[in-house]
């Protein structure tokens, strides 16, 4: 046992000497070795820090939201819908909500229009996100005009500014009263953008959907369910820029593995000669070449992960938040909070490592099965 | 003592092809002598030598070593010696890593490293703890006049040196025999001398040497104590006669 150990600290050591030796080589494999990894952990970090998002705030979502259809496009729904479908058996609450876009020219920024139904700000205030407030450049008591429907502007208060743990959704978001929000689109009282639908048990939610689409043809449930398909199938391994990205990392880590396992060069295979006739047994030669992959691979692994923690943590994914975090002329300025999946990692880990690994020794199992008299007639 | 019985190696050069480099050799090498195997390139010399050390087994006969210790080999048996031969590769391995310290024509030594790590290389799979591998080699290097060398990386040093790294590194796992393939073909007549020299107290200090050289200042030595010659593979001649 401890002449076992001795032997792979005695191997070990000369592993690390060899690949001193052979540093420019080894660095620059270290160097691609690390970015890829670090490209690939970072989209990992990234994607599940959003989803993590995402979860949080559909976890307050309503469980149903009833919108009105007409030519297949979604239009303001009269509140007497609400009343009718409260009526339903199972429905616990409808609460209309009020809810749209605006375009500000000046900045040429769309911000997200919303009249809560609990604590309003009072008529002639509003409450906006830090996205807003930077990008108008402005703070708390000051004065806003937005243009109404009709080209009048509409003097508003700021009456608070969003804390910037919420900025993910709030950057774009200004709370209004119902007042100013019917006043500015010329909306009847009588109709809302939707309806916030909550059901006692989620497990009548499809037969409470199912009646509401037979009591009003013209509308569109949505479960609660189903937004979270959406955010996964667009969050997921599978879906959007993720699969194009990992796609392409994962084939630049084929490519180096592939052009490592292509061969040694000249000097490895006559060193390994050298070895074998000084009394290295075949499993010597494989034990030193694999803690030369492993040392490469296990600390370019660890570093990628690392410098991807920073990235995306400490820099908010600073790389590729413009090609991930969607279309918005207002880009949310948040720190993602840490979220770490160990099975992802571990599958990330054992589709590099072991691989690569893998694929520094085969070529040396191929030199190292020479004859070791074959030293003694170079 | 190593006995060579009627050993033959051929090797495949194509299905249908075949070369024989060493042809129904019987030689008896007893220890703690100096043996060398003369000859033009070609008689064979490096193939009998790579065959005694176990680098590689014959086509046919035995070659019998006594006096061996390994970890298969039982203490009762030693008296009698065992045939290397037909052992498989892990114990031949073994033999060859505690039974022989081999000197290459081309020195064969690791470019990149230091004289001393080169010269500890062939322990490190032994298992053996490095501080005592590193104190035998330090001691190697001063006998061999090398301290001066000793974190020199081996492609600084003259020829001399590199011989006497070679030598050292031969050394390191207190082999019973050296075994040197034309260990002179770089040297000047005189680091060839110093070799002899060198070697020659190995054989004092009870080493079995076998050489195998054209040099006449390694096969004219007065140290040798059996000169063979080869040609085609076979004996032609022996010194002094069986």
């Amino acid at each position: 046992m401890h002449h076992a150990l001795s032997r792979h600290r005695n191997i070990l050591d000369f592993a690390l000497s060899s690949l001193l030796r052979r540093k420019a080589k080894n660095i620059s494999l270290f160097l691609v070795y690390t970015l890829i990894i670090f490209v690939i952990a970072s989209l990992i970090f990234f994607v599940q820090a959003l989803k993590r998002e995402a979860a949080l705030l559909l976890a307050e979502a309503p469980d149903m939201v009833v919108q009105r259809m007409i030519a297949g496009r979604h239009d303001l729904i009269p509140t007497n819908y609400g009343e009718k479908i409260s009526a339903i058996r199972g429905v616990s609450e409808v609460t209309p909500r009020l809810w749209g876009y605006y375009y500000d020219p000046v900045f040429q920024a769309n911000y997200t229009l919303l009249a809560p139904d609990t604590a309003p700000p009072p008529p002639g205030s509003i409450t906006i996100g830090s996205g807003v407030a930077r990008n108008l450049r402005i703070k708390t008591d000051d004065l806003v005009t937005f243009r109404s429907y009709s080209g009048t502007p509409l003097l508003l208060t700021v009456s608070g500014i969003m804390p910037l743990h919420s900025e993910l959704v709030s950057a774009d978001l200004v709370l209004m009263a119902a007042e100013d929000f019917q006043a500015m689109f010329r909306m009847p009282k009588d109709v809302a953008t939707d309806l916030a639908v909550t059901v006692a048990n989620p497990r009548e939610l499809v037969t409470v959907a199912n009646k509401i689409v037979e009591l009003f043809p013209d509308t569109r449930p949505i479960l609660k369910s189903e937004l979270l398909r959406t955010y996964d199938s667009l969050f997921d391994w599978r879906g959007g820029m993720m699969v194009v990205m990992l796609a392409v990392a994962l084939f630049s880590f084929v490519i180096f593995a592939w052009d490592k396992a292509s061969g040694l060069s000249a000097e490895e295979r006559k060193e390994i000669g050298i070895l074998k006739s000084i009394g290295w047994e075949t499993g010597d030669v494989l034990l030193l070449k694999f803690w030369e992959g492993a040392v490469i691979s296990l600390t370019a692994f660890l570093a990628g992960v690392l410098l991807a923690y920073g990235h995306v943590f400490f820099s908010s994914a600073a790389l590729f938040s413009h090609a991930l975090k969607g279309w918005a002329i207002l880009y949310p300025q948040f720190r993602l909070v840490p979220t770490i999946d160990g099975y992802q990692l571990s599958v990330l880990f054992v589709l590099s490592v072991l691989p690569y690994t893998a694929a520094t020794i085969i070529p040396a199992w191929l030199a190292a099965t020479i004859a070791p008299d074959a030293a003694m007639r170079s | 003592m190593i006995a060579l019985q009627q050993v033959t190696k051929t090797f495949s050069i194509s299905p249908t092809t075949s070369f024989t480099a060493v042809d129904n050799v019987s030689l008896t090498i007893e220890r703690g002598t100096m043996t060398i195997l003369k000859g033009p390139s070609g008689s064979g010399k490096t193939t009998l030598l790579a065959l005694i050390g176990c680098m590689t087994r014959p086509s046919s006969g035995r070659i019998m070593l006594q006096g061996v210790e390994t970890s298969f080999f039982q203490a009762t048996d030693r008296s009698e010696g065992f045939d290397s031969s037909s052992l498989p590769e892990r114990f031949l391995t073994e033999i060859r890593r505690s039974t022989f310290g081999f000197i290459f024509q081309q020195f064969n030594l690791i470019k990149g490293i230091s004289a001393l790590q080169n010269i500890m290389l062939p322990a490190y799979p032994t298992g053996e703890q490095q501080p005592v591998v590193r104190q035998r080699a330090v001691e190697l290097m001063e006998q061999f006049d090398l301290l001066r060398h000793c974190n020199s990386p081996v492609e600084w040093l003259s020829g001399g040196e590199l011989q006497r790294v070679a030598i050292a590194r031969a050394l390191i796992n207190n082999p019973i025999a050296i075994i040197a393939d034309e260990p002179t073909a770089h040297l000047d007549s005189q680091l060839s001398q110093a070799f002899m020299e060198s070697i020659g107290l190995l054989k004092d200090s009870g080493k079995t040497v076998l050489i195998a050289s054209h040099d006449p200042i390694v096969y004219n030595s007065s140290r040798a104590d059996q000169v063979v010659e080869m040609r085609d593979g076979r004996i032609v001649q022996q010194e002094p006669p069986v």
